[in-house]
């Protein structure tokens, strides 16, 4: 469950203030499949880097499962993000000199999963994104489709609340998309909240709530 | 996190940029080895020389003019009294448990023999010289007992002067002119080489009195006396000095070193030395850590993305700062131990070439160049960790 009251985000670029998001009140359910959409500048990013509380906002108040986590510091915030969120990138995100069974497994290796419990986990997030085959390949010899399903089995691998992903396709082809698409869908199925930011509208267009944002407030919350 | 885990992940990091990682390698290990390397050559000298002195035997003492500390210099004027042959008489007569007592005068002469000529130490002694010192003789005899104020013109050479003068001549019995004199060669002593700093193959050993109207001195350079047992060097010490000041004038105004005291000395200096060395060396060693701060730090600004991902993915800060301080830790102890090894076999084929020198790696140093590497890692690699754990996630993740 999110709850975001008042939210504004303000940068200061040249010693100008620059409103990124203006009183923001949005509430997102558990279990929701939300896509944000909008033109550049319009705040997506902003909004979803303080969703996944790799920000903080600059007034306004962020209620993540009943818990406030705008105002928590650094470290807190690297646990809220370890326990609660998924991220899925553009691009990918993937650590080039690992494996794709190795990058899933980066998340447990921190969090300091028992290593037998990490390998169980691995093969079973592989397993579920398709890609078993390809655990021992680095990333440079997979497809693009394949990285981002091996980024996508990292984000969920240490079993989040949220998953958060920004233009999950915008790297990829059509059908690799679709794809990727179908995977993050089916982890929604499965009782994870889903935010998708995207400016492609048949993208968005699949989500069951459709948020869109200008000039740093939402101009349109089509459920 | 385990440390193994930790160990792995930042292993495979540094396995990433391998030329890289091994140059820093090799930085710290040049470091590490300059530093044992350098020490054990200055141990190896201090043990050489701490040796030389332990051969000279515990129960000598040298009476030397003038009042010095061993470890500083004389006052102006302290020379109040020279040391003469009388003094050296007068301690064999009053101090009954003197073993033997050997006056030493030193000049430099010109020496010839037929066509042949060199310039030659020339030591004036007595007889006993020839106890104190250990000599052996490899022909003829060494310089004859008896008063000394009526020695005859004679001299015993060393082995290298022997060959030089007179080849394979044999010089018994030949005159050999010294300065302006005549010295007709009674022995030459066998080759022994350098003993404390005098090379004893190229000295003319003449009788003292001959020596000091030779260079026109009145004075001794020293007198050597050797004790009857290690047990009675402190006693006769004090006697030593009880005579030479009452003959002086109530004065104290000799110094008398023994073996203990040269050794305790030259061990400090050379000490020194060795410090010295090692710390020129473990500069070589700072120099490297700064090397692994630049391979760190461009580490850091490459993986900025890795980074921020790692950020994302819920890692700490503080699990960032030790992922990037095991990276340079392990730079450095590697560096550390492979310099340790080739040290090791530097020494090895340095004490095979040279076996006479006792080149080893003082334990300190070993220890502390170890120590050091393993702590310059950490110390150099604090500013680029401390850097990537203060890295803002969007930022990071955005590459910038």
């Amino acid at each position: 469950m999110i709850e975001l009251e008042g939210i504004s985000r303000v940068y200061h670029v040249g010693g100008r203030p620059v409103h990124a998001l203006h009183d923001i009140d949005l509430t997102i359910p558990a279990g929701a499949y939300v896509s944000v959409m909008g033109p550049s500048g319009s705040g997506k990013s902003t909004l979803l880097n303080l969703l996944g509380c790799l920000d903080r906002p600059t007034s306004g108040a962020y209620r993540l499962d009943g818990r406030d986590v705008a105002r928590l510091d650094e470290l807190e915030l690297s646990r809220v993000r370890r326990h609660k969120i998924g991220f899925v990138f553009q691009s990918f995100h993937l650590v080039p000199r690992l494996s794709a069974a190795q990058n899933v497994e980066l998340p447990m290796i921190f969090a300091g999963v028992e290593r037998q419990e990490r390998t169980k986990r691995v093969e079973n997030v592989l397993d579920a994104v398709g890609l078993s085959e390809r655990a021992g390949h680095r990333p440079d010899q997979l497809s693009g489709g394949e990285r981002q399903r091996v980024a996508i089995a990292r984000s969920v691998v240490m079993d989040p609340k949220v998953l958060l992903a920004d233009e999950p396709t915008g790297n990829l082809d059509t059908t690799s998309g679709k794809e990727v698409i179908a995977l993050l869908e089916s982890m929604n199925a499965a009782g994870l909240t889903l935010v998708v930011v995207t400016h492609n509208p048949e993208i968005g267009d699949h989500a069951h709530r459709r948020i869109r944002l200008l000039d740093g407030g939402v101009a349109e919350d089509l459920p | 996190m385990s440390g193994y885990d930790l160990l792995r992940f930042a292993a495979t990091a540094l396995r990433g940029h391998r030329l890289r990682t091994l140059l820093s390698i090799a930085g710290v290990s040049i470091g590490v080895a300059s530093v044992i390397v350098l020490t054990s050559l200055g141990e190896g000298a201090r043990l050489y020389v701490t040796d030389e002195f332990t051969n000279l035997g515990s129960n000598l003492l040298f009476v030397i003019p003038g009042k010095t500390e061993t470890t500083g210099m004389a006052p102006f004027g302290s020379v109040s009294h020279d040391l003469t042959l009388d003094d050296a008489e007068a301690l064999r007569r009053r101090v009954p448990r003197i073993r033997y007592v050997a006056p030493l005068t030193m000049g430099e002469a010109r020496a010839r023999f037929g066509d042949r000529a060199r310039d030659v130490t020339v030591a004036g002694t007595t007889a006993e010289l020839r106890e104190v010192r250990d000599l052996r003789m490899q022909a003829g005899r060494y310089l004859p007992e008896g008063d000394p104020d009526r020695a005859p013109r004679v001299c015993v050479l060393g082995s290298e002067i022997s060959s030089e003068l007179f080849a394979d001549a044999n010089p018994l019995g030949e005159n050999l002119k010294i300065g302006d004199e005549r010295f007709r060669v009674i022995g030459v002593i066998e080759p022994r080489g350098m003993s404390v700093g005098m090379d004893l193959d190229e000295l003319i050993h003449v009788p003292v009195v001959r020596a000091m109207r030779l260079f026109d001195q009145t004075t001794l350079f020293r007198i050597l006396v050797e004790v009857g047992s290690y047990e009675e060097v402190e006693t006769v010490k004090g006697q030593i000095i009880a005579v030479i000041t009452e003959r002086h004038d109530g004065e104290e105004d000799v110094t008398l070193l023994s073996q203990d005291s040269v050794l305790s000395a030259f061990g400090r200096i050379l000490t020194a030395l060795t410090l010295a060395l090692g710390g020129i060396a473990a500069t070589s060693l700072t120099v490297a850590g700064v090397g692994i701060m630049n391979v760190m730090l461009v580490s850091v600004s490459e993986r900025t993305r890795e980074i921020g991902l790692l950020k994302a993915v819920g890692v700490t800060p503080a699990q960032v700062l030790l992922t990037f301080l095991v990276e340079a830790s392990i730079l450095s102890s590697l560096g550390g131990l492979l310099g340790f090894g080739a040290a090791i076999a530097a020494i090895r084929v340095f004490t095979y070439l040279y076996p006479a020198f006792p080149a080893q790696p003082p334990v300190w140093a070993v220890v502390g160049s170890l120590a050091l590497s393993v702590s310059i890692g950490i110390l150099f690699g604090a500013l680029p960790a401390r850097r990537a754990a203060r890295l803002d996630p969007v930022q990071a993740l955005a590459g910038r």
